[in-house]
């Protein structure tokens, strides 16, 4: 059956309070199971291989001493892997990912693994695996890469429509954009050009990746996994591994965070193939040096901006040029970056044209409105050059040029309704913005975009004989989901949210689920929840109807009850969901509502930060003092995790933008993968951080939600850059802003103010 | 109807930012642009995105194109 | 390498085990004992989301050697809670919404509940010094410091209470049940 998507409900009777999440009690108890936390009878211990190299070509690898420790029970490569996917290029990029072909690709490239009867006896095979290496140059900055006689990363890339015959680590060049912004650069009164360099991060998720894998000789197989898609992994290990995708079941575990991160397979097929080769269960579980070496972060990258405004503050023309790294194979990351660079603002000329760059660090993945933030420090940063340089308020200033319903965005569809302009009025009207700043004080705002998607989507809603609703969704719950999605189900049946039990079924229980990424959750299963309780709600009708033998067209669903409209029956009272389904084995077995969809129309999510802050001129270390968010959450359906999505991506951005960064070193190796080095932020260092939550509801949704996860990470880096700048009186054009680098900016503008002074004298 | 084309996909069009192409449906303007277009096949299959008068949809084949309407071929997004 | 045996208290429990002389505590709670509240996030005590009390001092599981558990007491967010109850603060962090992932939540537990037993009443800037030690990558910590003084106020209700009736809190308690 085919439902409305469009926007219909508005007044909610239980959407929107503030219930306790069901997964509560499991999560505060311990109880509750994730990747690492679940034991098969005769399970092995699993442990990888990796190369301590940048780049090497592998000669040989000899695992005979390994094979022969007593305790071994597998010990494979890649030519246990072999190409099962007929060379389909992304499927082989993650599979080579998996375990190197023939060349390590970073620093921590899986090579080989075990599997043995506890960890100490793995331990001690990877030793007795000998690997001939011959080191070869590498590169891990973005701008070296794309310089003429850079190391190659990957002999077979060519640009996509570049020279066929030129080997090259620019894999794609995406350009967006419309107008002529020659022309608005010449039209202009002020042009401000810029260049900015952010360095590489790492989601961060507290839980390592873990796994616990099982095949038989009859090809038939589990995967306990800690996932954000376990539909996806499902069908890339089948693939991958030459197995049918209904004889590979996969169940998520609890997530221990994935922000991206976990959207698709890193170990899963190794462990996997050592336990086919074994004929054992193979628990894998990631150390954290594994975490931060081998699993995907996100890109450094290197970007110009360009802005050209009027004196009255139209601006004219804006042009970005991004370069971001992907790691060791292709992607789609600058693509990205140029796509929502310039999505905030209403502009009659723009252009973003994006490389993407392979380098020799791990493949990059998915990070939380992947590819914004970066941009939007670069861009947001310039805006508030620009509205300093025409003497505007930069609230005022992007106010003036903020895109609206029927701007043309500059990835080039036209928005509907959208809130970024509600999100600046209320940055103008917050409390913060008068809280008078002291001395080495900052303060800066900046505002950020995400797309948010939809896809593929199943739910199932069985009512049991007492009333009782089972709701099963495929799509991970990584933040909450469960509460809302109860939430949802409760509101549409009509019923109290306690009697409602999500589950996150496993892939033998429920259709094909896209992963849970790009903020997809709520908005996706919340509509295909909808859907399927309006199946069932047809379906108690007609029980209704049974009942009282009327025509079924005589009963109406009102308030979680059938009521029999029209006079004839007056004299029936309603029947409620309880009283219908405790009939249910005599009316027609159980009653349940499905729905499969490919949940289309997510709406756009616009945010604005405020950020103030205090800079310690002496050591160049930044404080945050206050921090708001303010975002259009379309519908917030629990606003608790809503909250919580607006803080946590906030605080995200406050780490990447002050501390957080991939060091490499020269040899092309990381120096901290930890996290000692790799400092994420503590809760001593970050104060309360205040929300504000608008509804301006997605028109494409039942219920109007937009979906809320990734959009507040986008503007913390702009909006801490403009707070450090303002403090210090120097632009901070490099991202994290740690204390070395404040310092250094403040001393190079000392000594050309010195410079100055001279030249004056 | 004129049908936008963002980012990589130009390349495949002859670097185009915008193609005349005639499609009641996503099915029949994907069709059209492929049998013109060979190149753009290989996208497809990766997968790309239409958006209609503003409102991204995937490559749903039954999706209709009112008149008029303003047409984005885009490529398919990731997110975390 | 011959096994260690091992004698020890894990939430009021009398328990014995095996292991060997280099394996962590974390793996003993985990691996040997069935207890897998305490979670591995880094293996290097920077994270805490191992974090257990050892005769009533906070550490990190994976610092200490299941052999150092001889004859000492040992308690994990399994025994936290008492019976069908739990504890204040654990039903603060559900009320508050002070847990999304919740990976993090077992050893925030424990350390704000060490936090509370030697400090009941700590300010803002005390509880986001004690728990600087546990990493949260999901909430910014917000809702977390807002539930421990939440727990705290909580907890000072009933010890006043307790004091008051001069019944023992858990019997006071048992009573409303």
């Amino acid at each position: 059956m085919s439902h409305d998507a469009s926007l219909t409900n508005r007044n909610f009777k239980v959407v929107g309070t503030r219930v306790p999440r069901p997964d509560g009690v499991d999560k505060v108890t311990g109880r509750a199971r994730y990747g690492a936390d679940a034991t098969a009878p005769g399970q092995l211990v699993g442990m990888i291989l990796r190369s301590p190299h940048a780049h090497a070509l592998i000669r040989s690898i000899d695992t005979s001493k390994a094979e022969a420790l007593p305790g071994v029970k597998a010990v494979i490569t890649s030519a246990d892997l072999p190409d099962k996917v007929n060379g389909r290029r992304d499927l082989l990029d993650i599979l080579e990912n998996c375990m190197a072909r023939g060349r390590a690709l970073y620093d921590g490239h899986a090579v080989a693994a075990v599997a043995a009867i506890d960890a100490e006896t793995a331990k001690q095979a990877l030793k007795l695996i000998k690997i001939d290496y011959k080191v070869l140059p590498h590169v891990t900055d973005v701008d070296e890469a794309m310089q003429e006689g850079a190391p190659i990363v990957q002999p077979w890339v060519r640009t996509a429509g570049g020279d066929p015959n030129k080997e090259t680590n620019v894999s794609q060049i995406s350009e967006f954009g419309h107008g002529d912004v020659e022309a608005g650069f010449a039209e202009a009164d002020v042009v401000i050009e810029r260049s900015y360099k952010t360095e590489q991060t790492h989601q961060g998720y507290i839980e390592p990746h873990a796994c616990l894998a099982s095949v038989g000789p009859d090809g038939q197989g589990e995967l306990w996994v800690t996932t954000q898609g376990h539909y996806t992994f499902r069908n890339q290990c089948a693939e991958l591994l030459g197995m049918e995708i209904a004889k590979l079941k996969v169940t998520s575990s609890e997530i221990g965070g994935g922000f991206g991160g976990k959207t698709h397979v890193w170990m899963e097929p190794v462990a996997l193939a050592l336990s086919r080769k074994a004929n054992r269960p193979v628990k894998l579980v990631m150390t954290r040096d594994e975490v931060f070496r081998a699993t995907g972060p996100t890109c450094s990258t290197s970007i110009d901006v360009k802005i050209g405004v009027k004196r009255d503050g139209r601006i004219t023309g804006a042009k970005a040029v991004l370069r971001y790294q992907d790691g060791a194979f292709p992607g789609i990351w600058g693509m990205l970056g140029a796509m929502t660079s310039w999505a905030c603002y209403d502009l009659p000329n723009v252009k973003s044209i994006a490389y993407d760059v392979l380098v020799n660090r791990p493949k990059v993945a998915a990070y939380r409105a992947p590819s914004a933030p970066m941009a939007a420090f670069a861009v947001e940063s310039t805006m508030d050059i620009v509205a300093g340089a025409i003497g505007m308020d930069p609230v005022d200033f992007r106010l003036l040029n903020a895109a609206k319903e029927g701007t043309r965005a500059s990835y080039g569809p036209t928005y509907g309704p959208i809130g970024i302009r509600a999100t600046l009025e209320a940055v103008k009207n917050h409390p913060q913005m008068k809280v008078k700043l002291k001395p080495n004080q900052g303060r800066g705002m900046a505002c950020g975009f995400w797309f948010n998607f939809g896809g593929q989507t199943c739910a199932t809603v069985n009512i049991g004989v007492d009333g009782t609703i089972n709701v099963s969704v495929g799509t991970v719950d990584v933040g909450g989901s469960r509460a809302s999605l109860s939430l949802i189900a409760a509101e549409e049946l009509g019923v109290p949210y306690e009697t409602v039990k999500c589950t996150i079924a496993d892939t033998a229980s429920l259709g094909h689920n896209d992963t849970t990424e790009g903020s997809r959750g709520t908005f996706s299963s919340g509509m295909a929840i909808i859907f399927a309780c309006r199946n069932a709600i047809e379906e108690l009708r007609n029980r209704a109807a049974k009942t009282w033998d009327i025509p079924v067209q005589d009963v109406h669903w009102q308030d979680g009850q059938a009521v029999a409209l029209g006079i004839q029956h007056s004299n029936l009272q309603p029947l409620t969901l309880a009283q219908i389904a405790a009939k249910s084995p005599r009316t027609g077995g159980p009653i349940a509502g499905h729905n499969e969809v490919v949940a289309d129309g997510a709406g756009v999510s616009f945010a604005s930060h405020i950020c103030d802050v205090e800079v310690d001129p002496e050591t160049g270390a930044t404080r945050v003092l206050r921090y708001a968010v303010i975002q259009d959450a379309g519908r917030a359906i629990h606003p608790d995790y809503v909250e919580g999505q607006f803080q946590g991506a906030a605080a995200q951005g406050i780490g990447w933008a002050l501390n957080e960064e991939y060091i490499y070193g020269k040899d092309g190796r990381l120096q901290n993968p930890g996290f000692l080095d790799y400092r994420i932020p503590v809760c001593s260092d970050l104060p309360f951080i205040d929300t504000q939550i608008l509804e301006i509801p997605n028109p494409g949704h039942p219920y109007g939600i937009r979906g809320v996860g990734e959009t507040s990470i986008v503007p913390p880096l702009a909006a801490i850059g403009n707070a450090v700048s303002n403090a210090v009186g120097v632009r901070l054009t490099h991202v994290p802003m740690s204390p070395p680098r404040i310092l250094k900016a403040i001393k190079a503008e000392r000594s050309l103010a010195g410079d100055r002074r001279v030249s004056a004298g | 109807m004129k049908v936008a084309v963002s980012g990589p996909l130009r390349d495949a069009v002859g670097g185009a930012a915008a193609v005349d192409v005639e499609a009641a449906t996503i099915r029949e303007l994907l069709g059209r642009l492929v049998d013109r277009y060979p190149r753009l096949e290989a996208q497809l299959d990766a997968g790309i995105a239409v958006a209609i008068n503003g409102e991204i949809f995937r490559d749903n084949w039954s999706e209709p194109i009112p008149a008029g309407a303003e047409v984005v071929l885009m490529p398919r997004i990731q997110g975390g | 390498m011959a096994g260690v045996h091992v004698s020890t208290t894990i939430n009021g429990d009398p328990v014995e085990f095996v292991c060997q002389p280099a394996e962590v505590l974390l793996d003993v709670l985990r691996n040997r004992v069935g207890l897998t509240g305490a979670k591995e996030g880094c293996g290097t005590g920077d994270c805490g989301a191992c974090s257990v009390t050892l005769d009533g001092r906070l550490v990190c599981a994976c610092l200490v050697l299941g052999a150092e558990a001889d004859g000492r007491a040992i308690t994990t967010v399994e025994g936290l809670a008492s019976g069908g109850r739990l504890h204040p603060l654990q039903e603060k962090f559900i009320e508050h919404a002070a847990l999304q992932c919740g990976v993090c939540t077992p050893g925030f537990l424990v350390a704000a509940k060490a936090l509370l037993d030697r400090n009941p009443d700590p300010t803002v800037e005390q509880i986001r010094y004690a728990l600087a030690g546990n990493l949260c990558r999901c909430t910014g910590y917000d809702k977390i410091v807002r539930a421990v003084q939440a727990a705290a106020a909580e907890l000072a209700t009933d010890a006043a209470q307790a004091g008051k009736s001069g019944k023992s809190k858990k019997t006071r308690k048992q009573t409303a049940a």
